[in-house]
């Protein structure tokens, strides 16, 4: 503030004593009820302050009189979502799964309910959208070891595979290498025949040797064609996906110390409505029969 | 003395030294006199209208068959569609809003290019409904003089106290009527008008209704009846750069200094010193008619709302003396400089200036109408699947996702066939062409799997998807993209 207090010749008003190139600036107070206007916002400021969590104290803060908190808030509105929900997730799980798959209101909640619950329980052995990898199968194709209805799907979600389960799916292929069932020039013979059968080797000299082999030790399982068996749970063998590698090693690796992945059983973790949604999303994901 | 010179206002030598300098300054209270005249009746004509359409609009119908809405404007909020008569727009088509922001920010340029803050003066909801206000702070508590002289009394239970006392209360519970009746009109805009009303007053309608409706009436009645010029100086960022659109052929409402000055009360004239006096009286009646309170003796001004008020105040005086009216008149600043040196000189309305304002205004305005006419009615959008991006079958074949959406903007159902080009030998499920029906004003979605055979799926290559409407004969397509592996 200027000591001395200089009126501008032209307006008769005050300056407020700054000067830039020889022009001065005029005073022009704020209107007042503009500064109570902002002493009030201050004031606001300084309840909420004390109403709600606001200042660092440290390790921890101030809570506010109101106790409120944001993740209780959500807690409270994801408890409210699912009571609003609640209804519609128990006709989900009680209906048979086909009927709820063809009740499209009821089919667009458990898509949505699956995509969720997918995301947080079978995403990290399947992948995002259910993409599988090694050892893991992918969804979203036509490959099914156990069939791909959705009636077979909610099973496998059910009860699991190998899981320990009394009503789980089980199988174990013979160590058809390591047992000595095959020898290792045999166990060569029969790979290659089966890379034959989809398409990333040629028929050669072995191949009538390896059908032969198929037919007695493979077929039974995996079909004649090599088209697989849903019941058993052999995989198809004439086929591009593979669940544990379309190489000729992966194949061979396979006979001689087969493989098989464990899926838990879900009925004691996820209710009948989450279930079913999970099937209906899994359905939809593209390989569904 | 030029329009300029007049503002310059020399202290006398024996002026009484300053106030005590403060750092903020008390309100000048505004109290505008009544005024008759051509500009106040056009401001009377565009505020009735102004509010007219405002508080009537949403009652307004407009058949659009059953089971639609019938009224005429409506923003619906929750099914997410604006109606505008025989228009329906989907939240897709805000850039109709962008564009009618655009039309509207260049025709305020024209027009205040032209003539000054025309739009301030006689539009402005601010000062409309300060206006209003004022109409009724009037026919309650009178005149100018005599609000002065009663503010100046205290409350009390004498004659004069109580005649405040019910003055002030009837006066702000009519303000507090209006104000309500402004906020109620403004939610009929989102939600069916009579439906509303009936929610309202049974105690039923949404949360949101009530707070809104208060919301707008608590702004309406502390802007039009408490803030009025304030909002105007203080608040508004119009003001500030209004500047940039004038110049000195704009026609803003002027005192004729040439004429005016010296003004001087011709009673109190000293004629001894030879000077004569202008036309100017220096009764006043301009400064007490302005709703804002300012001098346009002093020049064009940021307070200056361009009312014209001040202009029809001096013409009665002017008509009572028996002068030329027009001493405050529209005019521009280029013309009065003419007169001061004794010329006269035309109006510029087309400078430029306005000229580009113009041109630009019609290119937005065909651009905009073109737009809007060949509207289609029909949408499609594609969302290729990223997630994976595409996905091996047990054969060999390498399959894609797709999301499909069609939007039939039309008022009645409608036909469709979506065919499908794209890689050699593709298979498509449910089918490479399908027939579809769409309710009216719907959207569907599709989920669409593209299969092609491993031979014709390397990398990227375009999927055509083509959309008829049998029902309206529009044809469009959407181009996405069909990946395979490297
Ligand atoms: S200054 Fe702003 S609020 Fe006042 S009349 Fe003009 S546009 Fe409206
Ligand atoms: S000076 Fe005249 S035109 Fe400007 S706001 Fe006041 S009355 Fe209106």
């Amino acid at each position: 503030m200027p000591t001395k207090i200089e009126k501008d010749e032209y307006t008769g008003k005050e300056t407020t004593g700054h000067e830039w190139d020889g022009i001065k600036e005029l005073d022009t107070p704020l209107p007042r009820w503009w500064v109570n206007v902002w002493l009030v916002c201050i004031a606001f400021a300084a309840v909420y302050a004390l109403l709600y969590p606001s200042i660092p104290l440290g390790s921890t803060y101030w809570k506010g009189i109101l106790g409120w908190s944001s993740s209780q808030a959500v807690a409270k509105s994801v408890a409210e979502m699912n009571a609003r929900h609640a209804a519609l997730m128990k006709r989900i799980g009680e209906l048979p799964i086909m009927q709820v798959a063809a009740d499209p209101k009821l089919k667009e909640v458990a898509l949505e309910a699956g995509r969720i619950a997918f995301a947080e329980n079978c995403q990290p052995c399947h992948g995002q959208a259910g993409v599988g990898r090694v050892g893991y199968p992918p969804l979203d194709t036509n490959f099914w070891l156990w069939g791909g209805t959705l009636p077979d799907i909610q099973r496998i979600i059910m009860y699991g595979i190998r899981s320990g389960d009394s009503k789980a799916h089980e199988s174990q292929m013979p160590a058809f290498g390591h047992d000595g069932i095959l020898k290792p020039a045999q166990v060569t013979t029969v790979a290659h025949y089966v890379a034959t059968l989809f398409g990333i080797e040629k028929p050669g000299p072995t191949t009538a040797a390896g059908y032969k082999l198929f037919e007695d030790n493979c077929a039974a399982c995996h079909g004649p064609k090599g088209q697989g068996n849903q019941t058993g749970g052999a995989p198809p063998l004439a086929s591009r996906v593979h669940l544990y590698g379309d190489t000729l090693a992966a194949i061979e690796y396979q006979i001689n110390t087969p493989r098989g992945g464990v899926m838990p059983a879900w009925h004691t973790r996820l209710d009948a409505g989450t279930i079913n949604s999970l099937a209906i999303y899994v359905h939809a994901l593209g390989g569904g029969e | 003395m030029g329009v300029m010179e007049t503002r310059r206002r020399v202290p006398k030598a024996d002026q009484p030294p300053a106030q005590s300098s403060s750092l903020y300054a008390n309100r000048v209270r505004v109290y505008p006199r009544a005024v008759k005249g051509l500009d106040r009746r056009i401001k009377w004509a565009i505020l009735a209208f102004c509010l007219g359409v405002y508080y009537l609009l949403p009652w307004l119908c407009w058949d659009r068959g059953p089971g639609r809405p019938s009224q005429a404007v409506l923003l619906d909020i929750a099914t997410e569609r604006f109606f505008f008569f025989n228009l329906e727009f989907w939240p897709q088509d805000v850039f109709y809003l962008a564009g009618l922001l655009v039309l509207g920010a260049v025709a305020l340029f024209l027009v205040t290019s032209l003539f000054g803050r025309l739009w301030c003066g006689y539009t402005c909801p601010q000062t409309v409904w300060t206006d209003a206000f004022m109409a009724i702070e009037r026919w309650i508590e009178g005149d100018r003089n005599e609000r002065m002289r009663r503010d100046q009394r205290a409350f009390g239970l004498n004659r004069q106290g109580l005649d405040k006392a019910w003055r002030k209360l009837s006066k702000h519970a009519i303000w507090l009527a209006v104000a309500f009746w402004t906020g109620g009109a403004w939610i009929m805009y989102f939600a069916d008008a009579p439906t509303t009303v009936v929610q309202f007053w049974s105690g039923t309608a949404p949360a949101p209704i009530y707070i809104y409706t208060f919301l707008f009436t608590a702004t309406t009645y502390v802007l039009a009846g408490w803030a009025r010029e304030q909002v105007c100086t203080y608040m508004c960022p119009w003001p500030r750069f209004q500047a940039a659109m004038l110049d000195e052929q704009t026609v803003t409402v002027t005192y004729q200094a040439w004429r005016g000055e010296p003004r001087g009360h011709h009673l109190k004239l000293d004629t001894a010193a030879g000077a004569r006096l202008g036309d100017c009286v220096d009764c006043m009646a301009c400064v007490h008619a302005c709703p804002t309170g300012i001098d346009i003796r002093d020049g064009i001004q940021l307070e200056c709302i361009n009312c014209g008020l001040c202009a029809d105040a001096c013409n009665e005086i002017m008509g009572k003396l028996g002068r030329a009216k027009g001493l405050i008149t529209w005019d521009t600043l280029a013309r009065q400089n003419a007169r001061k040196a004794g010329r006269e000189e035309k109006l510029h309305l087309w400078r430029p200036r306005t000229f580009v304002y113009l041109g630009v205004l019609l290119v937005a305005v065909s651009a905009m109408g073109t737009a809007l006419a060949m509207r289609p009615h029909t949408a499609i959008s594609v969302a290729h699947d990223r997630m994976p991006l595409f996905v091996r079958l047990t054969n060999g074949d390498v399959r894609n996702g797709y999301v499909v959406d069609i939007s039939n903007k039309m008022g009645r159902p409608a036909d469709y066939v979506l065919t499908l080009t794209g890689p050699k030998g593709l298979t498509a499920r449910p089918a490479g062409v399908m027939q579809l029906h769409l309710p009216a004003d719907s959207i569907k979605e599709l989920r669409v799997w593209v299969s092609a055979p491993p031979e014709s799926a390397h990398g990227s290559q375009k999927l055509l998807f083509q959309l008829h409407n049998l029902t309206n004969g529009e044809k469009i397509r959407y181009e996405s993209v069909f990946i395979g592996p490297r």
